[in-house]
């Protein structure tokens, strides 16, 4: 095998493992919210993941500044909301959780994720 | 009685702001109280409806300089609907664009055209019209995700930018061996096809979610008012509670509420489904946008903004459509992963082709490189199941069929059981006393009628109100009654002039030790009524026939579902001769008679036990638990109260064939589902390995990056259509 074979072998290879690395494998660390926080809805979510508390009234001011249709949604499966994210505008989203656990939040098209711990 | 209303207030700075609006809002007659909270920015005041109105409220709040926003507006989205046409019509422009000078390119390529000018025309589409895949991915790749737009962006980048390169540098490319020809007729055309997707994607999407704009936009706008006899046209959004409202013929009903004089014939088809006009007089209710046909009448609102029925549809349809399907876990699960692994399948085709393909083994693998990355459509799997939802819905709303959420449609089309509660459900549940039998020589029709209907004014049983009402039909004065004790499931029991009177069922004559006539009270019940037996001091006085009638809609209900193979059965708490009479009139074989209120919701179990899955069809506020209980709970709504929440169906339009429909709807829409993610995943899993080259080894079969786009351009725009075609379907 010639050294030009080998080496887009060898760069193929650590091209997988590092897409692997970099897509798959991230961790977000939660971002604890008292009773509101700002979302800004760019290429995804930041902050990606929140941690909220039970069985209170927590704010969550989403707001767009991506032009991508993918992201013009936001559903929150969980809670039955869907809501349009108009371009530039803040949407705010109350949620009252009723019970613990790890909720996710995407784009209309389930492309973009995020989380909501409930603590 | 007080009640409490918390609302936003506008234009606070201080405490001393909140200080201000709480003392003006103390001030006003009929608050209680009145506090205001600076951080969020909101009033909660306790007070009388009665006498407090909201416009009292706002004035207060706006007599000090603050804004209260009491009524949130439904949705004005003009503005949303303007900004969503101009991105539409700059799609179209790029879809344009792109297409012609990607068309010029590729006859160009034929003719011989050189590299350079096709370089220069190819540029633009790339960095104007195929922009945003740029912008798309880059904040993603900040974010360390991925999606459709940077698989666009990195195979049209390696078109491109090897073309570019082949295009300023030949030289090179020819040392290595390799005929330098640029492919910017890929880069230019898969832009092209993949915008051009989007925009019937778009269109087609606009179309999924006509059914809640259409509720939407079935609100009137004014309303009326009638204020010392005065008549003045107030936006609807200013109407509170409590106003009198004229409505002329022609004219939309503004709000919900109750007609103080006059009568009419108003067509409720718009918001319950309910396709006859109904006549409607002095103390009837009436529903917000609907139309009145004939007369004029003024009403009082009594549910206004987002109280009315209207809106309460719209939030529950919402609602539902934000829900998810349990059949969309798997989609959602594979499309986590997708755009990743579609990378990582990308790279392994580059190296698989240069390590082990013909030559030019850069030219393969690069292209088939590309159009693994073009051909992948997460897209299509995203879109298959919301989108059938949100038709799906849509079209029950339109029929007065109420769906919570996405799951009770899809458990609906598993339903092989339908329990109908018999009162109320399949009959009109107002029943009227048929017979009077007097059963001892010391009684006549008229004193059994009058010691029955004593007793019984103090009971909450829909049989006790045949008896009083037919009662006072006979004018028949009502005696008082002491020690009245309701015995549940058995009857009542109370003392008259010293006598214990016992009215009620079998059972109770057992547990009182009366002897009663078998022959005549099983007459009666082979005839469908409910004998209720007067027991007077230990002895049977009279035997009074109580029968419901029958919902006209009843029988052909019940065929639907059996047509459909669907095993039909009533639950009752008659007894069972009565209860079979009742079924036998509309073709129901299997009855559960004899069922106490409470048990009805152990019966249902009962059927599941066996295997049934079950769906139980009844009243919103009696058979709550068994609703709750069956697979699939259908509640009959009833005028504006209605129970929206309790069952996983409501049906608003009071149709009984309603439950085959909505049965009918869930199967429809689950094959349209069941279609979308079948061909979504589908040509994935066969389209990928074809880009990838599976078949080159065996048919020299390779998939030009072209085809796979307008492949890909399509799937999406497939799975959408195939949702919008439930529109045609009859339910």
């Amino acid at each position: 095998m010639s050294l030009d074979k080998i080496l887009v072998g060898l760069f193929g290879l650590l091209g997988i493992v590092f897409t692997y690395w970099f897509f798959l494998m991230k961790k977000e660390k939660p971002v604890n919210v008292a009773s509101e926080i700002d979302i800004t809805v760019s290429g995804g979510y930041s902050p990606e993941v929140i941690s909220i508390p039970l069985a209170k009234t927590t704010k969550i001011n989403f707001t767009r500044t991506d032009p991508t249709d993918c992201l013009s949604e936001v559903v929150l499966s969980d809670f039955r909301i869907k809501k349009e994210l108009p371009l530039n505008k803040k949407v705010t989203i109350e949620i009252t959780p009723e019970k613990a656990g790890e909720f996710k939040f995407t784009c209309g098209m389930n492309m973009y994720h995020g989380k909501i711990i409930v603590r | 009685m007080e009640t409490k209303k918390t609302f936003p207030i506008k234009g606070m700075h201080c405490a001393s702001c909140v200080r201000v609006i709480e003392k003006s809002l103390s001030e006003v007659a009929g608050v209680s109280s009145a506090t205001v909270n600076l951080a969020t920015e909101q009033a909660s005041v306790t007070y009388d409806p009665k006498i407090v109105t909201d416009q009292v409220l706002s004035s207060a709040v706006e007599g000090v300089g603050y804004k209260a926003e009491l009524e949130q507006k439904l949705k004005t989205d003009m503005e949303q609907k303007e900004e969503k046409k101009k991105e539409l019509s700059k799609l179209r422009n790029k879809v344009v664009f792109s297409l012609v000078l990607g068309g010029v390119v590729v006859a160009g390529g034929f003719l011989g055209m050189p590299a350079w000018m096709q370089l220069v025309l190819a540029a633009p589409v790339q960095f104007w019209a195929g922009l945003e895949f740029y912008k798309a991915t880059i904040p993603a790749l900040k974010h360390r995700t991925a999606n459709m737009d940077t698989l666009v962006a990195i195979g049209t980048s390696v078109a491109f930018g090897y073309s570019a390169f082949v295009t300023v540098f030949p030289d090179v490319i020819r040392k290595v061996g390799v005929e330098p020809a640029p492919y910017f007729d890929v880069s230019t055309i898969i832009i092209g096809l993949i915008l051009l997707g989007r925009y019937f994607e778009a269109k087609a999407k606009a179309g999924t979610s006509e059914a809640i704009k259409r509720l939407i936009g079935l609100q009137a706008k004014t309303a009326r008012v009638v204020k010392d006899g005065q008549e003045i046209d107030i936006p609807i959004s200013e109407v509170s509670a409590g106003m009198v409202i004229r409505v002329r013929p022609g004219e939309k009903i503004p709000v919900d509420g109750e007609i103080l004089e006059g009568e009419s014939s108003i067509d409720e088809s718009m918001v319950t489904g309910e396709s006859i006009p109904v006549d409607k007089a002095k103390g009837d209710s009436v529903v917000g946008a609907t139309l009145n046909k004939t007369g004029t009448f003024t009403f009082q609102a009594t549910k206004v903004g987002r109280d009315t029925l209207l809106s309460q549809i719209i939030k529950l349809v919402e609602e539902a459509q934000s829900s998810k399907a349990p059949i969309q876990r798997l989609a959602d699960l594979i499309s986590s992963y997708f755009v990743p692994v579609v990378i990582m399948l990308a790279i392994a085709t580059f190296v698989l082709w240069y390590v082990v393909g013909p030559q030019p083994a850069f030219l393969f693998a690069m292209l088939n490189m590309v159009a693994v990355l073009i051909i992948a459509c997460p897209c299509a799997m995203g879109l298959a199941t919301p989108t059938a939802i949100m038709v799906g819905t849509g079209i029950g709303a339109e029929k007065g069929i109420l769906i919570k959420d996405a799951e009770s449609l899809e458990t609906a089309h598993k339903v092989n059981t339908v329990v109908f509660d018999k009162t109320g459900t399949l009959t009109n549940g107002k029943p009227v006393v048929t017979d009077v039998l007097v059963q001892s020589a010391k009684f006549k029709v008229q004193s059994v009628l009058q010691a029955a209907a004593s007793l019984e004014k103090g009971s909450e049983h829909s049989l006790a109100e045949a008896i009083v009402n037919k009662a006072e039909e006979e004018k028949i004065d009502l005696k008082k009654v002491e020690k009245f004790k309701a015995i549940p499931g058995h009857g009542v029991e109370g003392l008259i002039e010293g006598k214990k009177v016992v009215l009620g069922n079998r059972r109770l004559m057992q547990r009182e030790k009366i002897q009663i006539n078998e022959k005549e009270i099983e007459k009666l019940e082979n005839e469908g009524k409910t004998v209720m037996m007067l027991g007077v001091n230990g002895k049977l006085a009279g035997l009074i026939a109580v029968a419901d009638t029958l919902k006209t809609s009843s029988k052909e209900a019940v065929n639907k579902l059996q047509k459909m193979g669907i095993e039909v059965a009533m639950i009752t708490g008659d007894n069972k001769r009565t209860a079979q009479a009742i079924a036998a009139q509309v073709g129901i074989k299997r009855v559960l008679a004899e069922v106490l209120p409470d048990e009805k919701e152990k019966e249902v179990k009962k059927l599941q036990t066996e295997g049934k899955r079950v769906g139980f069809v009844g009243d919103g506020i009696n058979d709550a638990p068994a609703l709750a209980v069956s697979d699939v709970g259908i509640a009959m709504g009833s005028g504006t109260d209605v129970a929206i929440e309790a069952g996983d169906i409501t049906l608003i339009n009071k149709d009984l064939s309603s439950v085959a429909s909505a049965i009918n709807l869930s199967k429809k829409t689950m094959r349209t589902i069941k279609l979308n993610l079948f061909w979504a995943f589908g040509y994935n899993i066969i389209l990928i390995p074809v880009a990838m080259g599976i078949l080159y080894p065996v048919f020299q079969v390779l998939m030009s990056p072209i085809l796979a786009s307008a492949a890909m351009a399509l799937s999406s725009i497939s799975v959408v259509s195939n949702s919008l075609l439930l529109k045609k379907y009859k339910i």
